[in-house]
């Protein structure tokens, strides 16, 4: 099976053909937004880092920078910098070219200020932009898709509809020989241990553990006990008897295949099958992390509905509840209700997904990305200085 | 696919079922499994959201939902009783704990 999308020089493919601008740091964020104002196909990344984290984060916030210069969906890269920033906009250049992408560096203190630079930038990503458009798409092997999975505003629908369909269209696409990210490690807890039963080798199912037993270990350090009192009254109350279902009802979207390997936030799995991401619960850290790390296209359930969407990755939304559907129309790509209402099964449900991801995949817009919704959060575990 | 709109079974492994409505006692709800219908008479109110057991759960028996272990039985359970937390136990530390 196949979608229609972009080859690139190092042999990956992309769902997208965007003309990326990065700010190597917070400071040159304006500038790259000016640089990327009004021109169809360039996007911009509202990066407010790059100065001021130190050791893990350091590396952590360039990994994600460079990352979405070599996620395939980029066609090419202009890096915006400002000039006395810690993490130089060179750095991210030099991580991005082993890709064979061509990068562009502007430096605001070197080019004299943000209206030259702008200018500059613009004439730049022109030139790109035209060389984006003679790049046409081509059959591409679902094989070769990294899905990043994941939820937010999720209400009783989601582990009875959206979650259990999504897991359909993982199970399909890990038969197909594609890739597919779980992650939200906080989610996790109180499952770890069925996730890890799963997994292909001892070790990679001890690094599940470890990876919830840092998350926990973390909350407990600010104060905060998650599995303490959870389930909530509130999720007792709804029927969710024990902390097991509660995270089941979570991870069970990305399918019931074995799992293949657990990776770090926003590192690029080179397995197939179904991953781990460790990332956190924030939806945006955690989107912006799965495509960092070379997702393509990403399935979103939604309860109460959310307009969270990427620069670079279309982000389909899918929701179990109807009412939200209806309210949230602008937002949610695909309603699945009739799964509670007895109209439709699962797996039906999970195949109509998966038919609508592989048009999204092969250029239909989602409706993020009609309305331009291109958000962007690294995560970081300190302070920065 | 199943005519009747009043339960779900998530996977086909599962011993329980999701109620999508208000449940009495002495109705009859049907759900499909492998391919045929089969019945099950309620033997407790279930509400909305809440599990019933497809079949008879044995005490200390693995309650099975999303095809995996949520949780273990602390009574014998039958076919069509209400499965909550006054008879399953969370296996992790958690809240009861």
């Amino acid at each position: 099976m196949n979608f229609q999308g972009y080859r690139r020089l190092d042999g990956k493919a992309g769902t997208r053909n965007h003309v990326l601008v990065i700010p190597s740091v917070g400071c040159s964020q304006g500038v790259a937004q000016e640089i990327a104002r009004g021109l169809k196909g360039v996007v911009y990344l509202p990066n407010v880092a790059g100065c001021g984290q130190m050791g893990e984060d350091r590396t952590v916030v360039k990994k994600t920078l460079v990352g979405f210069g070599t996620n395939p969906n980029t066609f090419s890269v202009l890096v915006v910098g400002l000039g006395c920033e810690e993490l130089t906009p060179n750095e991210i250049r030099k991580g991005i070219i082993p890709s064979g992408k061509r990068v562009e560096v502007v430096t605001i203190q070197d080019v004299g200020g943000t209206r030259k630079t702008t200018a500059l930038g613009r004439r730049i990503v022109k030139e790109m932009l035209q060389d984006a458009s003679k790049l046409s798409g081509e059959p591409i092997p679902v094989s070769e898709l990294i899905l990043g999975t994941e939820c937010g505003g999720s209400d009783y629908t989601s582990g009875l509809a959206s979650n259990p369909a999504v897991g359909i269209v993982c199970d399909m696409l890990v038969a197909e020989g594609g890739t597919v990210i779980l992650s939200e490690t906080p989610e996790v807890i109180g499952a770890e241990h069925l996730l890890a039963k799963r997994a292909r080798t001892p070790e990679i199912g001890q690094e599940i553990l470890s990876a919830v037993a840092r998350c926990e270990n973390r909350a407990i350090a600010a104060g905060q006990n998650i599995r303490e009192g959870n389930p909530a009254p509130g999720n007792i109350a709804g029927g969710i008897t024990t902390l097991e279902e509660k995270s089941l009802g979570c991870i069970y979207k990305g399918g019931t295949g074995p799992l293949e390997k657990v990776v770090t936030y926003a590192s690029h799995p080179q397995e197939k099958g179904l991953v781990y991401m460790d990332t956190p619960a924030h939806d945006i850290e955690q989107l912006t992390g799965m495509i960092a790390g070379g997702a393509q296209i990403v399935l979103f359930t939604t309860g109460r509905g959310t307009p969270v969407g990427s620069p670079i990755a279309p982000v389909i939304k899918i929701t179990g509840n109807r009412q939200t559907y209806l309210k949230m129309k602008d937002n949610v790509d695909i309603d699945v209700s009739k799964i509670l209402q007895g109209k439709e099964t699962i797996p039906e449900g999970g195949k109509r997904i998966f038919g609508e991801m592989i048009s999204v995949a092969s250029g239909k817009l989602t409706k993020a990305e009609k309305l331009g919704q291109g958000d962007f959060c690294i995560f970081k575990m300190n302070p920065d200085i | 696919m199943s005519a009747k709109t009043e339960i779900i079974v998530i996977n086909e492994k599962d011993n329980v079922a999701t109620a999508l409505k208000e449940l009495s006692a002495g109705a009859e709800v049907s759900f499909e499994f492998q391919g045929h219908i089969e019945k099950i008479r309620l033997l407790s109110d279930i509400p909305v959201g809440h599990k019933l057991a497809l079949r008879d759960i044995e005490k200390g028996e693995a309650v099975i939902k999303y095809g995996e272990h949520i949780g273990q039985s602390t009574s014998r359970i039958s076919r069509g009783e209400y499965v909550h937390v006054h008879n399953v136990v969370s296996q992790v530390r958690g809240e009861r704990s």
